[in-house]
């Protein structure tokens, strides 16, 4: 994997997100209550939604165009709700933002 | 023949190593003992008893000038080595010079200054050793002394007790949400606070420090929101870095401590290191345990024993006198992941645990930390708990135990709670009615009035009546307001009031939430009822908000947003006019909309546009519209007397002055209102939530219409003389409607629920009661009547509403 430095972790707020442009489109980084970084593709399954604008609760998003629920970790849609999104490798050290470049400039279908 | 072992640095971990090397191997080596402090070892955890008062330096010394007499160690204290010449094998220190065999690197940590100015001020110290400790002492002889500690965290709170054991006047202040953010979640962050409050400890959280200022010493600490906290004192403990500086010189392989081996080999094979300065695996070690497994090793190593570090998990107590807190692994929440949350709000109690595939990885604890060990050997064992599951909390004496009580926060209250507002009933004149005979909520409500006016303490007068009788009263079931609560909004409203809850933290503490940090219905309730019930205290949660809130703009389908600016009572003019018009071409606006509401909607502009539309409309005079909000949208006016023959008044005039008083408040779902100036109502006030129609003799108000979901015309709340008296009535209703309301009904869902005679007796026919909630709503307002497009169209923000980075044009290698 080659990591690829985004930013500060203070740049995106707690239980919040911040978006990034690929190639491929959006990817949605969440930083968590407890300051992980999770990243996912920033379109909503169901109707496009952008993930990154949703309540950020534990270790999961809601959607905030129809309250679907996403889990951060696998990508998967919570509850009655069916559907996924990508995610992608992220984490963070000394107060930085890594994503895994390869996957981001190259796409997830690779 | 001996051995040459140099030792840089007399800390904790080296002398562990000694200890291992002399008892092994008493005459293999000629041991050189330098430390940048004039002192030899001690135990510099024990630093915390010393600053309160509980120990003495004596006490906690642990090798004292004996035991380097006995064991010939050559002692250079007060000796800071300076340089390693690792092809002379020769170590220099400001004084002189040693050559070695074996070298050991065990420098410790720096603690981390933050780079303000003023930070170099006489009266500005750290935390990390026995001159600092004296320092503290000695500033607290000062009998009316005051110390600031910037920063919560483990070494910051004690030495906050310490000081304020010794009588100073200490505040805290911590950059992030919630104390020892680390080591403790925010349910337990918010009960160590109330505990070091309750000793008199000011603490201030999402605290930045910005300087700290003085002319010839420390006089005061200046936070980036202006405000200042005088200081006599000021003890810096925002972190440390490992002391790697002399490593890092000689060309060792630092990274963000001195890289070791598992045999504690850095990167040169005579050069051993230990303790805080090494970096082992890619992590770094802050607490004794995981060094002192370490020193095992370094020994065997230099014995030319077999041994490899395997650091093991650590737990994390804090050593303040009567504040009783245990954490230890991972308690984040995660997929696959499952709490345990066991609170219990009359002994201030919080356990949770955290549990995956069937194995305890992480436990956070406060107020009752006695299983701490047993839950951290369930936890170090990874022991399958599958069959403990169900009463695994209550720890290992409690197995079969009974289950959380669902009416624990009712239970808890005091006696003197208030229960219902209305009445000013309290939970101990309720008690007192059923010790008397009542057993149903009718008989409560003949005997003490609770719950017999607005009705929307209904559910805790139940509660009470449940905890009281037991089985014998049997509580018709409510509707929670999420999974995460047993409460009803209504219940949780009147507890927020009733104890003073403050903080989202103290709400899910003291009413016993089920889940650590609530979820999407629950949180923007509650930002909404703090910010209502406290404008000055609590600080409002952007992230508790949906989106549109938290952008101030509506989101639209395709995740563009529309702009609406605010027109006063609907009117507007030709420079308000060309300035939209500008905006809709520079920022190429695709629709451009006249809404029902009476103003211009720019729809589809793109996030990172948003700050920068704002600054171009602001110059011109328009501030945002709050089409988005859970607040004040539109007073929608007719042209009144100004230009219609039929108009009695000035209705047009009326509306904006309601506007401008209203505008930018937060109330429990959108309020819209409308000023017509004759019975035809142009301005279609009868569907309003609140509607005013001018009449010659005066103003008819309505209130509680509805043209949307529901259609109702307004019920007539009064008929008015004068505009004033219109005003302070629409004013005071609203605020009472912001007091009462369950979040996301509008003021007619709630008026049927409360009724329209008891909102009149509030309102109408009680003067003063009318100008008290007119003083809250105005002071509600000096905090958030703001625009938020003017706070936002600031450069800062505009870099938050981009990208966070862009890889589009990143190579693909
Ligand atoms: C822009 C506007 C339509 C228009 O082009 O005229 C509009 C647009 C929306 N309305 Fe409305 N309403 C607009 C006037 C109205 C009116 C008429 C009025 O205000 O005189 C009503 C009926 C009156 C009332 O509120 O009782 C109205 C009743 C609703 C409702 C139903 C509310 C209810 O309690 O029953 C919703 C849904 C809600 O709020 O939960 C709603 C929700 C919405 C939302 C915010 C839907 C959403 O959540 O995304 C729409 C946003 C569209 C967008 O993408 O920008 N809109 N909406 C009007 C903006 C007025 C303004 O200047 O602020
Ligand atoms: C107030 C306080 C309370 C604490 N409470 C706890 C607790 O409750 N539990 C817990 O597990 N941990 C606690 N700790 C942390 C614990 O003290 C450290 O983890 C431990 O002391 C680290 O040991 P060390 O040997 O690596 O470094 P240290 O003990 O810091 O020793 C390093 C020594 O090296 C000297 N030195 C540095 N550079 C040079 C140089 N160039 N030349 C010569 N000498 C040098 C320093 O002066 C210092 O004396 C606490 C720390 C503090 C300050
Ligand atoms: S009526 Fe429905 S579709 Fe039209 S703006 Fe209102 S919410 Fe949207
Ligand atoms: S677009 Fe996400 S829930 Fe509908």
């Amino acid at each position: 994997m080659s990591w690829l430095d985004i930013g500060a972790l203070e740049e995106i707020p707690q239980r919040g997100a911040r978006v990034v442009k690929t190639v491929h489109g959006c990817v949605a980084v969440f930083r968590t209550g407890d300051d992980q970084v999770f990243a996912i593709d920033d379109r909503c399954p169901h109707k496009g939604g952008p993930l990154s604008e949703g309540i950020v609760h534990g270790h999961a998003v809601t959607c905030p165009l129809h309250n679907w629920v996403f889990s951060l970790e696998t990508g998967l849609a919570q509850g009655a709700d069916d559907g996924a999104v990508n995610t992608y490798p992220a984490r963070v050290e000394g107060g930085r933002i890594l994503l895994d470049a390869a996957r981001l400039i190259r796409g997830a279908a690779a | 023949m001996k051995r040459k072992l140099v030792i840089i640095g007399a800390g904790m971990a080296s002398g562990r190593v000694l200890e291992h090397i002399l008892a092994q191997d008493p005459d293999g080596w000629d041991v050189t003992l330098f430390n940048a402090e004039p002192r030899g070892n001690y135990n510099r955890i024990m630093l915390s008893p010393v600053l309160s008062g509980e120990k003495t330096y004596a006490e906690i010394v642990t090798h004292d000038d004996d035991f380097y007499a006995q064991q010939n160690i050559t002692c250079r204290f007060g000796e800071a080595v300076v340089r390693i010449d690792r092809d002379a094998k020769v170590v220099h220190s400001n004084k002189g010079s040693a050559p070695y065999d074996k070298l050991l690197i065990a420098t410790g940590s720096a603690p981390f200054i933050i780079p303000v100015q003023g930070k170099d001020l006489p009266g500005v110290i750290t935390y990390r050793d026995m001159d600092d400790t004296q320092a503290m002492i000695d500033a607290s002889g000062n009998p009316s002394g005051k110390a600031v500690v910037i920063g919560g965290g483990l070494l910051g709170l004690e030495a906050a007790a310490g000081l304020a054991l010794r009588g100073m006047e200490v505040t805290v202040i911590h950059l992030m949400g919630h104390l020892m953010e680390r080591q403790l979640d925010p349910a337990a962050g918010y009960l160590l606070q109330k505990d070091l409050e309750a000793r008199g400890i000011r603490v201030l959280c999402k605290g930045a420090t910005k300087a700290i200022l003085g002319k010839d010493r420390v006089e005061a600490v200046l936070l980036e929101d202006g405000t200042t906290y005088p200081a006599d004192l000021v003890c810096m403990a925002v972190g440390i870095r490992p002391e790697t500086r002399i490593a890092t010189d000689a060309a060792l392989e630092v990274a963000r401590g001195v890289v070791v081996n598992d045999q504690m080999v850095t990167s040169d094979p005579d050069i051993l290191a230990v303790g805080e300065c090494v970096e082992h695996d890619s992590q770094l070690f802050g607490l004794v345990a995981p060094l002192y497994d370490q020193a095992k090793v370094v020994a065997a190593t230099l014995l030319g024993q077999d041994a490899a570090f395997r650091p093991v998990q650590t737990a994390t107590k804090l050593k303040v006198t009567g504040v009783d807190l245990f954490s230890a692994g991972d308690f984040a929440d995660g997929e696959g992941r499952e709490d345990i949350v066991f609170r219990d709000p009359a002994r201030g109690v919080y356990k949770r645990l955290v549990i995956e595939n069937d194995r305890l990885i992480g436990a956070v604890m406060y107020g009752d930390t006695g299983d701490g060990s047993w839950f951290f050997g369930l936890i170090k064992d990874g022991t399958d708990i599958a069959a403990m599951r169900d009463t695994l909390i209550f720890g290992p004496a409690y197995q079969g135990g009974a289950s959380a009580d669902p009416l624990a926060a009712v239970a808890a209250l005091p006696l003197d709670a208030e229960i219902c507002g209305c009445n000013g009933v309290c939970k101990g004149t309720i008690l007192k009615a059923i010790d008397g005979g009542a057993a149903t909520l009718g008989d409560i409500r003949a005997t003490t009035k609770a719950s017999a006016s607005c009705g929307t303490c209904t559910g805790l007068v139940e509660q009470v009546l449940a905890s009281a009788l037991g089985d014998a009263f049997e509580k018709p079931a409510a509707q929670p307001i999420c999974g995460c609560t047993d409460l009803t909004h209504e219940d949780v409203r009147r507890l927020i009031k009733a104890r003073e809850l403050k903080s989202m933290p103290a709400v899910m503490q003291e009413l016993g939430w089920k889940t650590s940090c609530g979820c999407h219905v629950c949180r923007p309730a509650l930002n909404f009822y703090l910010l209502a019930d406290w404008p000055l205290d609590y600080t409002d949660d952007a992230q508790s908000r949906f989106v549109n809130e938290r952008n101030h703009a509506n989101i639209q389908k395709d995740g563009t947003y529309s702009v609406v600016p605010r027109m006063w009572g609907g009117m507007t003019n030709p420079r308000e006019l060309r300035a939209i018009a500008d905006a809709a071409d520079k920022y190429n606006v695709p629709a451009v909309k006249v809404t029902g509401g009476q103003r211009v909607d720019l729809l589809g502009v793109k996030k990172e546009h948003l700050p920068h539309i704002w600054a171009d409309l602001n110059a011109a005079g328009l501030v945002s519209g709050h089409a988005y909000s859970k607040g004040l949208r539109t007073v929608k006016t007719c042209v009144g007397t100004d230009f219609c023959r039929f108009g009695t008044r000035d209705s047009t005039g009326l509306g904006i002055k309601l506007e401008q008083r209203l505008w930018g408040s937060w109330t429990p779902h959108k309020v819209k209102l409308a000023v017509s100036g004759c019975p035809r109502n142009c301005a279609e006030a009868t569907c309003k939530d609140v509607g005013i129609i001018c009449v010659d003799s005066g103003y008819d108000i309505g209130v509680g219409g509805a043209a949307g979901m529901d259609l109702k015309e307004v019920e007539r709340l009064a008929k008015v003389a004068t505009e004033q008296e219109a005003i302070d009535l629409t004013v005071a209703f609203i605020q009472l409607y912001r007091e009462h309301a369950k979040y996301l009904d509008r003021p007619y869902k709630w008026l049927a629920k409360v009724g329209l005679d008891w909102v009149k007796a509030q309102v109408v026919e009680d003067p003063e009661n009318r100008a008290a909630l007119i003083a809250r709503f105005d002071l509600s307002q000096s905090v958030y009547q703001r625009d938020p497009w003017a706070e936002r169209a600031t450069s800062q923000a505009q870099a938050e509403f981009a990208a966070l980075a862009d890889l589009t044009r990143e190579a693909a290698e």
